[in-house]
């Protein structure tokens, strides 16, 4: 005598068809109109996102430890370096701000008070990442009950972080800007030629650097240590924003572009806290229509 | 039922750990995949149906944390779980290398179907690197974890199939 023969199974090798079947579709659906977990996202939000914290502080803890490990050598050159660093940059930091208060009179000339330090923004913490080692999107432990919408760009101290490509009810998920699928319409500060900004798995592993490419330039005024800002022309990052400094660039095949590498301003390593600017780009250009 | 809220907290503490603990201990910016260890463990320690399911579940919270397309995860797990359960007819518990090398296994068709599925359609050739930066060190480090993790799941289902044994033998 065996209890529940009666009820009915199917073969696993159906119900393995069926089920990716119905994946397949989701896929789809996720490509073309952009959906994603729905429902299932507020669920997991509400059970995953509070032990993700939690844990997130033990791994900190550990990191924090693996990095004391640093030699004081190490540190006292660094000290050296950084003391050298600190007398230059107070120079160039009083020139700065003679010719920001000039910058600051022209600004109200011509009322263009339209800056980044005027954005609204939020912090969050980074409470996870990963999913697999080929991809670079985090987890950040705000989502749209406190504000947070698709398509807001996310910043750290110095610079772009990346974008924020799903909500859910108490997190985001960010796709940073050296994710390998990642790309960012940028320009030259100086020169204001626009280009576009890739993220790459590879060069991001080896050298810690970005690609660049289609920059046109044929003044050829560009020079490595270049600032590369997020371009005024982009759909979803709002202008301005500093996305890094090239560190290499040269000209493609076709003699017209150019092509290289961006070292990003902000620290991917020990991404812990992040603002989220609160405007978004399609806001702003709703307003002006 | 037992079974499914054992199996639940495992997946849940797994997929914690790989996303904070373990993304803090990374080497070279790799770390380890406990969730595909879980699956594959399962897989061919249960059988085919269980491991589909198991790789769904943990297909699916990877997706609505970390993915990017909704469902690709999700896939990629499931059948992963589904082809380790077909190996439980040759599984003995005694024995070390056919779970090492199906664990290790799962984890480097994981990485080819990445890299076929995500990175060679967007012009990414250059798959010696890939595969000697990424796939290789993924499966080094998820290996000296399962090394530890692979006992643990282990003695778990033993203790499981021991409990389910003798409740079954009640109702004879």
């Amino acid at each position: 005598m065996k209890r529940k023969k009666t009820k009915f199974s199917i073969p696993a090798r159906y119900l393995l068809l069926g089920l990716c079947g119905i994946f397949i579709f989701v896929i789809f659906l996720s490509y073309s109109a952009g959906t994603s977990g729905g429902p299932l996202n507020s669920v997991a939000s509400y059970i995953f996102v509070p032990m993700q914290k939690g844990i997130n502080s033990v791994g900190t803890f550990f990191s924090n430890k693996s990095d004391r490990f640093q030699t004081l050598e190490e540190v006292m050159d660094e000290n050296e370096k950084l003391q050298e660093q600190v007398e230059k940059l107070t120079t160039e930091l009083n020139t700065t701000k003679l010719e920001q208060y000039e910058l600051e009179d022209l600004r109200n000339l011509y009322q263009l008070d339209q800056q980044y330090s005027n954005y609204k923004k939020t912090g969050a913490h980074v409470i996870g990442k990963g999913g697999s080692n080929w991809f670079n999107i985090f987890l950040i432990d705000k989502g749209s009950k406190d504000g947070i919408e698709k398509d807001m760009n996310v910043i750290a101290g110095s610079g772009l972080v990346g974008i924020v490509i799903d909500v859910g009810p108490h997190y985001a998920k960010v796709r940073s800007i050296i994710d390998d699928s990642s790309k960012v319409s940028g320009m030259v500060l100086s020169t204001s030629d626009s280009c576009i900004v890739k993220g790459d798995l590879k060069s991001m592993n080896e050298d810690r650097v970005i690609q660049f490419s289609e920059l046109k330039d044929t003044e050829n005024q560009i020079k490595e240590g270049d600032q590369i800002v997020t371009s005024n022309v982009s759909d979803k990052y709002l202008p301005g924003i500093s996305i890094g400094y090239i560190s290499e660039a040269k000209m493609d095949s076709n003699n017209i572009t150019k092509s290289g590498t961006i070292t990003p301003s902000a620290d991917f390593e020990h991404l812990r806290e992040v603002l989220v600017i609160l405007d978004k780009k399609t806001d702003a250009v709703a307003d002006t229509e | 039922m037992r079974r499914k809220v054992t199996i639940f907290f495992i997946i849940v503490i797994c997929f914690l750990l790989q996303s904070t603990v373990f993304q803090a201990l990374s080497f070279a910016s790799i770390s380890p995949n406990l969730l595909i260890v879980v699956v594959s463990s399962f897989g061919f320690m249960r059988g085919r149906k269980e491991g589909m399911w198991i790789g769904l579940f943990c297909g699916l919270l990877l997706d609505i944390f970390f993915g990017d397309v909704f469902g690709f995860y999700t896939i990629v797990y499931m059948v992963i779980g589904y082809i380790n359960g077909m190996f439980r007819k040759i599984f003995y518990p005694d024995d070390i290398k056919l779970p090492m090398m199906l664990i290790l296994g799962s984890d480097l068709v994981l990485g080819l179907i990445m890299y076929l599925l995500r990175f060679l359609p967007r012009k990414k050739v250059h798959f010696g690197y890939y595969l000697g930066h990424i796939i290789i060190p993924e499966m080094v480090y998820t290996l000296v974890i399962t090394l530890g993790l692979y006992f643990i799941l282990l003695k778990i289902n033993q203790h499981l199939e021991k409990i389910e044994k003798r409740s079954a033998a009640k109702f004879v």
